[in-house]
């Protein structure tokens, strides 16, 4: 019964938010917004919109940095797989990067700049030594207008997330076998399983490239953070304009908005054809024999762009935690004159209320995603049928539309429907972003437990809810927690979802840290950053410990 | 007596449109039915037909009559049908002893009384003292052996056996399959055995049918 | 017919009672009194120390009046406007999100326009109001330009001061007027930079442009929709076209806000650097982000002025609360921390003259520290011009530098 409701649920949870947040963006699109006097339809916000200067170039930098930082996470990770899979290097790194997943965008996005900036870390740890810099150079390499910085330091962090994602699809894919076949015909190891492996693991991890591509091509934080200022992409222009005093301008973002779904749409379509010309050159080159026998060089890219990646977020981190505790630190000193507590101590006393929220919300929307995608999962086991396509899909959703497109709307919808900022609201918020999270994570592991042991409790006499209860969920434990860890890092990680629907009266570590961010002090920014990695850091320990826990205490154990 | 067996009443497995075998027979208590047949002929879907658990991709018709109790259309737990698969299943987040008290009916009252059936029932099989050992400790004879205690104390009223033999070496192959046949035969429970290898059908020395693809 | 007049009075009884609810500072005992156990939603832009005095703030309201107040922290204050247009959009006239928010020029302008302001008149009488400067303030009444009608209540002054490290530049070349900025950046290529306009630090360096570059600053006080606007702003952007070459990263990109420009400074990015509080660079220097070498500057001519305020929104539900709070904010104590450099800096709203001789002691017992220029020697303080030229400045330097690249 429960698991008869599981899916519907979940998808009214899912999709539900999603439309009436477009909905709530549509209106004010095309001119309807009665507290401003406006309750006619009409297409001008659009003009207004289309007349905005540089409005090109922001769509063509957003465009760009979300495709390209994608083809540099997604080609690093086919490399890596593909050159040095089965090798003792691949499950070291795979242990290096899975932690990368939890480290919130923000942060590493601002541990990325402390580094590569002209007067980051970097540089001063070879001047003026190697350079004969006294002061940094005057050269543009944050916020520069190309996107360059902006695609690294997305690339960098997405690149955990395809890889993670491509692991889980691994063992559904014929790898080894094929792999060996491939060598036995005289095939290097890289082309080899780029002819026979990829193939059936891409269409696999297809939906979460896609997330990556909407992701990126809308992102806010980071793109504040490192992408180009003159001018800067749509998403960020469109915050902007939603927060401008003029309120009029309420209309030219919601109209944006919706422009941001079509960059957005347009980037996965452009995605796609990619697809296409990609395999027909795969088609070309196997069907011609291309062996590549002599990869090295080739592999070498692949691990070394791999651990360049996790290194860059280790080192980020290592740099705010030295900002967080710097006293005077000037160019080209590697490190600080001294050291002070002074940007904890400050910070601290503010931190409770944030942090238990922050733990509060995410607990909460995690187990409800749990209570969800448990009896959807349930209802999987009992109709037979894996999730269909469109039920994919629907899944995959609050990953795939921009956040900015219908998140405005839905603040505009809440409001309308006489609800106030409050704890359950925003869990209910989290659950959308969080459920997908839990539910992916959880699915393959759920999907490939053994049923010969279901039927072995049956045999025994167990009901379902007994077996459910007493071997199912106990020996999935492991797989449950890290869903459980993951679900919180996303919550933990949610910047406008929290941002809009509490209003502001519902602080996070998260808002509280791009809100101080914005003061642009670097010692304030390495406390709150260094506080916003390590919540999900947590979260992924203390999964870890209680799986252990299940197996030690189970019943019978004396 | 023919009231106190397994009876299979017209039974067909089809998937989709197509016909994957037809059985209807009895089996007496203490009696192994044998069912021979290549991968992919249905057998293993008979064996979750009769304790319940069918995938639904699958179409099946027929009764199922065991103690003169019609199961058709009862939730698998309700079948009391212990099943032994070709690999042991015990449930790694359980000690040896605790496999065996998740097996033991809920009849049986008391922890000190419910302990020592746990204990007996591993001395059963040669296994005495091996009550808090983990499950991943044990040797591949051990696992199988924890097996069959697990599943004969729950008191089925039906034994359903698949393949439960093909992944131990010759010798404890024959082992294994003596003690479980010894146990039906004691116990006077009907089986349905699934293999694809003779000297199964051999040992188990009752009836054989076998089906092609 | 008996239930219906029953109900018709329930109705008007309940109106009459919400009119009644609105509190009228004139008659303040009895908005302590309405205020006592309130919840006050302060929304402030969380600038950098702005945390320090408000958890003050907090503590003493509780105590005295038994207000508490929750301070949250806003990126941008326009959020705060948005979320009561936000509120009215959705109807909801009473038991609004906020209670006071940190407001100035172009957020005040845009919620007076829209209505979304308590009344007018309430600020003038709340009692700490007889100590303002007015007369020596003129910003207090005229706030950008725009009539503040007692819909806000004054809560600090600012003023526009330069930056430099006497280690690295001396203090004689350092520029003292907007033209000799730019020839100053022309001899030095690359170290200068303003942050990226509508940042408001950003948007005031324009402006302090703006007003070194037109002939009659007279014209600034009018709606510049009303004027020819391109011929004021062409010396505006002559100036800024001059001076952008010579910018931080040749003008290809900009810091983001004053932090930012700090930043600059202290790395050795930038030799000179503005702030909009005088008593800045003396706080960053005791908090270790500048090195104790960097002195402050005006220009002889004079430098941007104005004055912030704290508003209560139409729909705030602990109205008499935010009276509360905001009378206590312009008190002499109140005042007195929030202009001590440890704690703020900003000069005080009040005027010396109408304080008691216990309450001058405490600003005069403050010690400005090494960076900051006394009170005297900040020279002439320039108003703000009317907020539609801050909009079209703002909109044309978009055009020409903001999406250059």
């Amino acid at each position: 019964m429960i698991a008869r409701l599981g899916p519907p649920l979940a998808m009214a949870l899912l999709a539900g938010p999603i439309v009436a947040g477009i909905a709530g963006t549509l209106l004010p699109a095309f001119g309807f917004l009665p507290a401003l006097g406006h309750s006619t339809l009409s297409v001008d916000p659009f003009y207004t919109l289309l007349a905005e200067p540089g409005l090109a170039r922001s769509l063509v930098s957003g465009l760009g940095a979300g495709l390209a930082s994608t083809m540099l996470a997604l080609g690093a990770v086919m490399l890596f797989v593909a050159g040095w899979i089965d090798e003792p290097v691949f499950q070291r790194l795979r242990r290096g990067l899975s932690p990368l997943l939890a480290v919130p965008h923000a942060a590493a996005a601002f541990g990325f700049a402390f580094l590569v900036a002209p007067s980051g870390f970097l540089a001063r740890l070879v001047s003026p030594e190697l350079t004969g810099w006294l002061a940094p150079p005057d050269v543009l390499i944050v916020n520069d207008p190309m996107g360059l910085a902006l695609i690294a330091g997305l690339a960098v962090k997405e690149t955990p997330f395809l890889f993670l994602m491509t692991l889980a699809a691994l063992p559904q894919t014929p790898a080894g076998p094929s792999r060996l076949l491939a060598a036995a015909l005289g095939y290097g190891r890289v082309a080899g399983f780029l002819h026979t492996v990829w193939p059936s693991l891409y269409r696999q991890i297809r939906l979460p490239v896609f997330a990556v591509i909407a992701f990126s091509t809308s992102v806010v934080d980071v793109a504040v953070i490192l992408g180009p200022t003159t001018p800067p992409p749509l998403a960020v222009r469109l915050v902007q304009w939603m927060n401008d005093p003029d309120l009029a301008m309420r209309f030219k973002a919601s109209a944006g908005a919706l422009l941001q779904l079509g960059v957005s749409a347009f980037a996965i379509f452009a995605w796609i054809g990619l697809e296409r010309l990609a395999g027909a050159v795969a088609r070309a080159l196997c069907g011609s024999g291309f062996r590549l026998r002599r990869d090295a060089a080739l592999r070498l890219i692949g691990v070394a762009t791999m651990a360049a990646f996790a290194a860059t977020v280790f080192a980020g981190l290592f740099v705010l935690a030295l900002w967080s505790v710097a006293g005077l630190w000037q160019f080209p000193d590697s490190l600080p004159d001294r050291f002070t507590l002074a940007g904890w101590s400050d910070v601290l006393p503010r931190l409770a209320d944030p942090l238990l929220r922050s733990i509060g919300v995410g607990a909460a929307a995690t187990a409800a995603a749990l209570a969800l995608a448990v009896p959807a999962l349930m209802r999987e086991d009992e109709t037979g049928a894996p999730m269909g396509r469109r039920a994919r899909l629907l899944i995959y959703l609050p990953l795939l539309v921009p956040q900015i497109a219908f998140l405005f709307g839905l603040q505009t919808a809440i409001l309308a429907a006489g609800l106030t900022p409050s704890a359950p609201l925003l869990v209910a918020v989290h659950l959308v972003f969080v459920l997908p999270y839990v539910f992916l994570s959880l699915s393959d592991p759920w999907r490939a437990f053994d049923r010969r042991y279901e039927a072995v409790a049956f045999g025994l006499g167990r009901s379902r809810t007994r077996m459910l209860l007493t071997v199912k969920l106990p020996m999935l434990a492991p797989a449950l927690a890290t869903a459980a860890a993951v679900g919180f890092a996303v919550s933990i990680g949610l910047y406008l979802p929290t941002l809009l629907i509490g209003a502001g009266r519902l602080p996070t570590v998260t808002t509280e840290a791009v809100a101080l961010a914005a003061g642009g002090n670097r010692r304030v920014i390495g406390v709150w950053a260094l506080m916003q990695a390590t919540l999900p850091a947590a979260g992924f320990v203390i999964a870890a410990m209680l799986s252990r826990l299940v197996y030690r205490g189970g019943p019978g154990r004396t | 007596m023919e009231n106190m067996g397994l009876r299979l009443d017209k039974v067909t497995i089809a998937l989709g449109d197509h016909d994957l075998l037809e059985v209807d027979c009895a089996i007496a208590p203490g009696e192994v039915l044998t069912i021979m047949g290549p991968s992919g002929s249905g057998k293993s879907t008979l064996l979750s037909f009769v304790a319940g658990s069918i995938d639904p991709a699958f179409r099946a018709s027929g009764r199922i009559v065991c103690a003169g109790r019609d199961l058709t259309g009862l939730p698998p737990q309700e079948r009391h049908a212990g099943i032994l698969f070709q690999d042991a299943l015990l449930f790694p987040h359980m000690s040896v002893g605790g496999n065996i008290l998740f097996a033991i009916p809920a009849a049986e009252r008391g922890r000190a009384r419910r302990r020592s059936l746990a204990e007996a029932a591993l001395a059963d099989v040669g296994l005495a003292g091996f009550y808090s050992r983990d499950p991943a400790t044990l040797s591949g004879g051990q696992k199988a052996r924890v097996a069959l205690a697990r599943v004969l104390a729950s008191h089925p009223s039906m034994l359903l056996l698949d393949e439960p033999f093909s992944r131990l070496d010759a010798d404890l192959r024959g082992r294994t399959r003596d003690l479980v046949f010894a146990a039906v035969r004691a116990r006077r429970l009907p089986a349905l055995l699934v293999t694809h290898d003779e000297a199964d059908a051999a040992a188990a020395g009752g009836p054989v049918i076998r089906i092609s693809a | 017919m008996l239930k219906i007049a029953a109900a018709l009075i329930a109705v008007l009884a309940a109106s009459t009672a919400a009119f009644a609810a609105d509190p009228d500072p004139a008659n303040w005992p009895a908005v302590l009194e309405d205020a006592r156990g309130e919840t006050v939603y302060f929304n402030a832009w969380a600038a950098p120390r702005t945390s320090m005095p408000t958890a003050w703030v907090g503590d003493e309201v509780e105590q005295r009046f038994g207000v508490k107040l929750v301070h949250v922290k806003l990126e941008d204050t326009a959020t705060a406007v948005n979320s009561v247009l936000a509120e009215k959009t959705a109807g909801r006239t009473e038991d609004g999100k906020i209670d006071l928010i940190w407001i100035n020029g172009e957020n005040f302008s845009a919620m007076k326009r829209q209505g979304l302001l308590l009344a007018p008149g309430w600020a003038e009488k709340l009692p700490n109001y007889a100590y303002a400067d007015v007369e020596g303030k003129p910003t207090l009444r005229s706030d950008f330009t725009i009539p503040v009608d007692g819909q806000e209540s004054p809560w600090g002054m600012a003023k526009l001061v330069f930056f430099h490290d006497s280690a690295r530049t001396k203090p004689e070349e350092m520029p003292k007027s907007i033209a000799e900025l730019v020839a100053w950046a022309n001899a030095h290529p690359g170290r200068f930079a303003y942050p990226q306009p509508p940042d408001f630090m950003g948007s005031t360096f324009l402006k302090q442009v703006l007003a070194e570059s037109v002939a009659d600053r007279a014209v600034l006080a009018k709606d510049a929709s009303s004027v020819d606007a391109s011929a004021v702003l062409a010396p505006v952007f002559a100036t800024l076209d001059a001076l952008n070459p010579n910018l931080w990263r040749a003008g290809k990109a900009f810091p983001k806000n004053y932090p930012a420009l700090k930043q600059l400074l202290a790395d050795n990015e930038a030799d000179i650097i503005f702030a909009f509080n005088p008593a800045e660079a003396s706080s960053a220097i005791a908090a270790g982000e500048l090195p104790d070498t960097v002195r402050s500057f005006v220009f002889p001519g004079g430098t941007l002025a104005n004055s912030h305020f704290v508003a209560v929104p139409f729909n705030a539900s602990s109205k008499a609360g935010a009276f509360v709070v905001a009378d206590f904010l312009l008190s002499p104590e109140a005042q007195a921390r929030k202009q001590d450099p440890k704690i703020w800096g900003d000069p005080t709203v009040l005027a010396m003259a109408k304080l008691s001789a216990e309450d001058r002691a405490r600003f005069d017992a403050l010690d400005l520290g090494v960076a900051t220029l006394a009170p005297d020697a900040l020279g002439p303080a320039i108003g703000e011009p009317h907020p539609s030229w801050m909009t079209t400045l703002e909109a044309e330097w978009t055009r020409r530098y903001g999406v250059a690249n």
